[in-house]
């Protein structure tokens, strides 16, 4: 048993990885958590679900982590007053997941300050919930602008910088509010939920194949780790294991994925520090990683190679030539432009201490992925909980403890390496002749699966919830960022508001994976 | 400073030919008249706006501006603001959170303008189709010149788009 308390009865959850499940009364939430937070352990998502044609009210689900493995924990709660117990003094990252269920769902935390809505601005009406069963979208439907209460900093010489929803650069929307003293920044404070698109309501109309497509669309650059995610829950409630060929290929998947935004953040690192030439070089790198995924596997960035039971694309042995060569030639590329980083010193003098979280900060607000990494927190689901192949694999994880811009952009760097090593491994054990995929047409009716995966960014979970008949009642994917979101806050603190862009850059979380 | 001169003579030139205008990505059959054209000339801005999308378009929209396709090469350059843009490129659903930051872009863009939508989700709404919080396609909230299939297109088809609604139809 991953923990003990005398009013919790765990049961195992069959999967890929180490998992268990349990139901709780709302007075013992508090005491697990904080038992698992004295014992290292982690927040790793939030969500609720509405359980009410069951006959069971409404659920906060808690899943949490320690070095055995994931707990999640079921609280069952009363249909007309879902209320649960605060948990953000113990776990900061959950105000707010707390404020999103309540802004879903209509379950709230019934202590705590910050009632302040997240994920709802005034598209649908405040007392109207859409995840739940019952949602009317026409009646709730609202015109109303946002008024979000954002934290004023006075004094003299204050003043505030509104940046956002559309940013100035080609990315994902969202609002950042600087106050800043001259060009210091005092405070920053994010405000998400614009790309709030309804992805998990959608996920309830969706075939399990369909959801497959949908998850893969969660957050486009994070594609494969969702998919896998998403595939691992499915694949755990039936309990079936895809064939080994499959398995094996996913993590190829995966490692390709990891490279390609690697190299990507790592020439925009360099763009951000005005040497464009670091743009030019690592996007070079990147398109040609990108058109052999299109040549071998049929889509750029492997969307939808992944399917529930296995893989939809295999890997032929002139492929494995032309993913032989293209290591070898990263390998040395990447050495070369690793050289140039490191010794060019425009580059060091922006990159060194821009941007500081420092170890304790990180554990204290659970910084996770490859942020974390760089600020010693030393989790990754390849090397603690490592599923067929990262079992025969023995990832070496990078860590850093510096926590700043560059402590980041050396864990991407070795990670990148680290990357090409195990592509090199896999394309060794790919075994031939094996089937790719299990038939997986429908689940089993109510079932429960998790799925968890060491994305680039850090660790994607998907959670689905299948009703008496097998379709899927409740799927619910978390991203990273969710954590990593609220500690950026923390990082640009006393830089300077032109320095802002480049730690963003460094930590460059997901928008999309955030507000679903 | 060595190095860095090294690597760019020994990487070479990777720019290649650029696609040729797709008539059949044209949604709105003319709202470009010749002096319009005449005006872009060569040069066009473009801010780009990411309407509610799952940050798949923005990855091809990045790789436009890599070396392979090198758009800047084109004459066409990404600006900060919507006041120095002659066109938007949408991407995704139009998420309801985003529908009035989209539409006071527009406004905020000076006329003559153009809009292309990038990808399946701004074409139509794709997999997330309308719903409570999704308005769907672009097409929904503003008017739309051109729209590129694909999820996500590839750079080329970004590329086509793009120059497909700076051309007039033949």
């Amino acid at each position: 048993m991953p923990i003990t308390h005398p009013n919790l009865q765990l049961i195992p959850l069959a999967g890929a990885i180490p998992a268990w499940t349990g139901s709780i009364h709302a007075q013992d939430l508090t005491a697990i958590c904080q038992n698992v937070r004295d014992g290292g352990g982690r927040l790793v998502a939030l969500w609720g679900s509405d359980q009410r044609s069951m006959q069971q009210g409404f659920a906060l689900h808690t899943l949490l982590m320690n070095e055995n493995g994931l707990i999640c924990l079921n609280l069952p709660l009363d249909e007309n007053h879902p209320t649960h117990p605060d948990i953000r003094h113990i776990f900061p990252a959950a105000n707010r997941m707390q404020r999103a269920v309540y802004d879903l769902l209509g379950i709230y935390a019934h202590e705590g300050g910050d009632h302040r809505k997240w994920m709802r601005h005034g598209a649908w009406h405040g007392g109207s919930f859409p995840l739940r069963k019952d949602f009317d979208a026409a009646q709730s439907r609202c015109d109303e602008l946002d008024a979000y209460s954002f934290v004023k900093v006075e004094g003299i010489g204050v003043h505030e910088i509104p940046v956002g929803p559309v940013h100035a650069g080609i990315i994902e929307p969202g609002h950042f509010r600087f106050s800043i003293l001259g060009e210091k920044v005092l405070r920053l404070e994010e405000r998400l939920g614009y790309t709030h698109k309804g992805t998990e309501k959608r996920f309830e109309s969706m075939t399990l194949q369909q959801g497959a497509k949908l998850a893969g669309r969660v957050s486009g650059d994070t594609t494969v780790a969702y998919a896998w995610a998403y595939a691992m829950a499915a694949e755990g409630i039936p309990g079936i294991t895809p064939p080994d060929r499959a398995l094996w290929l996913r993590a190829l998947f995966l490692e390709r994925e990891r490279v390609a935004c690697h190299l990507g953040d790592l020439g925009y690192l360099g763009n951000d520090v005005a040497l464009s030439f670091g743009f030019a070089q690592f996007w070079i790198l990147k398109e040609q990683v990108l058109r052999n995924n299109s040549a071998l596997f049929g889509h750029r960035y492997l969307m939808d190679r992944i399917i529930p039971g296995g893989v939809a694309a295999d890997l032929s042995a002139e492929g494995k030539r032309v993913i032989e060569q293209e290591l070898a030639m990263l390998e040395r590329e990447v050495r070369i432009l690793r050289g140039i980083y490191e010794e060019h010193a425009g580059v060091q003098d922006r990159f060194i201490g821009a941007g500081r979280v420092e170890p304790q900060l990180a554990a204290q607000l659970g910084l996770c992925g490859l942020a974390g990494r760089a600020s010693s927190q030393a989790w990754d689901t390849r090397v603690q909980f490592p599923c067929v192949p990262y079992d025969k694999l023995d990832v070496q994880m990078a860590t850093y403890r510096n926590g700043d811009v560059a402590a980041r952009v050396i864990v991407r760097f070795d990670e990148l390496f680290e990357s090409l090593r195990l592509q090199r491994e896999i394309l060794v054990n790919l075994m031939h002749g094996d089937e790719l995929a299990l038939p997986l047409e429908k689940l089993p009716g109510n079932g429960f699966g998790i799925g968890m995966v060491e994305g680039w960014r850090g660790e994607v979970m998907v959670a689905i919830h299948t009703d008496a008949q097998g379709n899927l009642a409740r799927v619910h994917p978390h991203d990273p960022s969710w954590q990593n979101w609220p500690v950026l806050e923390h990082a640009v603190l006393d830089n300077i508001v032109p320095d802002f862009p480049l730690i963003n850059k460094s930590f460059n979380l997901s928008y999309s994976g955030h507000d679903l | 400073m060595y190095q860095i001169i090294k690597q760019i003579l020994k990487t070479g030139i990777k720019t290649e030919t650029p696609p040729q205008p797709d008539e059949a990505m044209r949604v709105n059959a003319q709202r470009l008249q010749q002096q319009i054209l005449d005006m872009f000339g060569r040069a066009l801005t473009i801010r780009h706006v990411d309407a509610g999308s799952c940050n798949g378009c923005e990855l091809e929209i990045h790789a436009v501006n890599n070396a392979y396709y090198n758009i800047e090469g084109l004459g066409i350059k990404f600006v900060a603001s919507p006041r120095h843009a002659d066109m938007l490129l949408v991407t995704g659903p139009v998420s309801r959170h985003m529908e009035t930051a989209l539409k006071r872009t527009y406004d905020a863009t000076p006329e003559p303008k153009l809009v292309v939508a990038v990808g399946d989700c701004a074409r139509d709404g794709g997999i997330f189709g309308e719903s409570y919080a999704s308005c769907g396609g672009v097409a929904n909230v503003v008017p739309v010149d051109v729209a590129v299939p694909g999820c996500p297109p590839t750079p080329n088809a970004i590329l086509q788009g793009i120059l497909t609604a700076i051309s007039a139809q033949k």
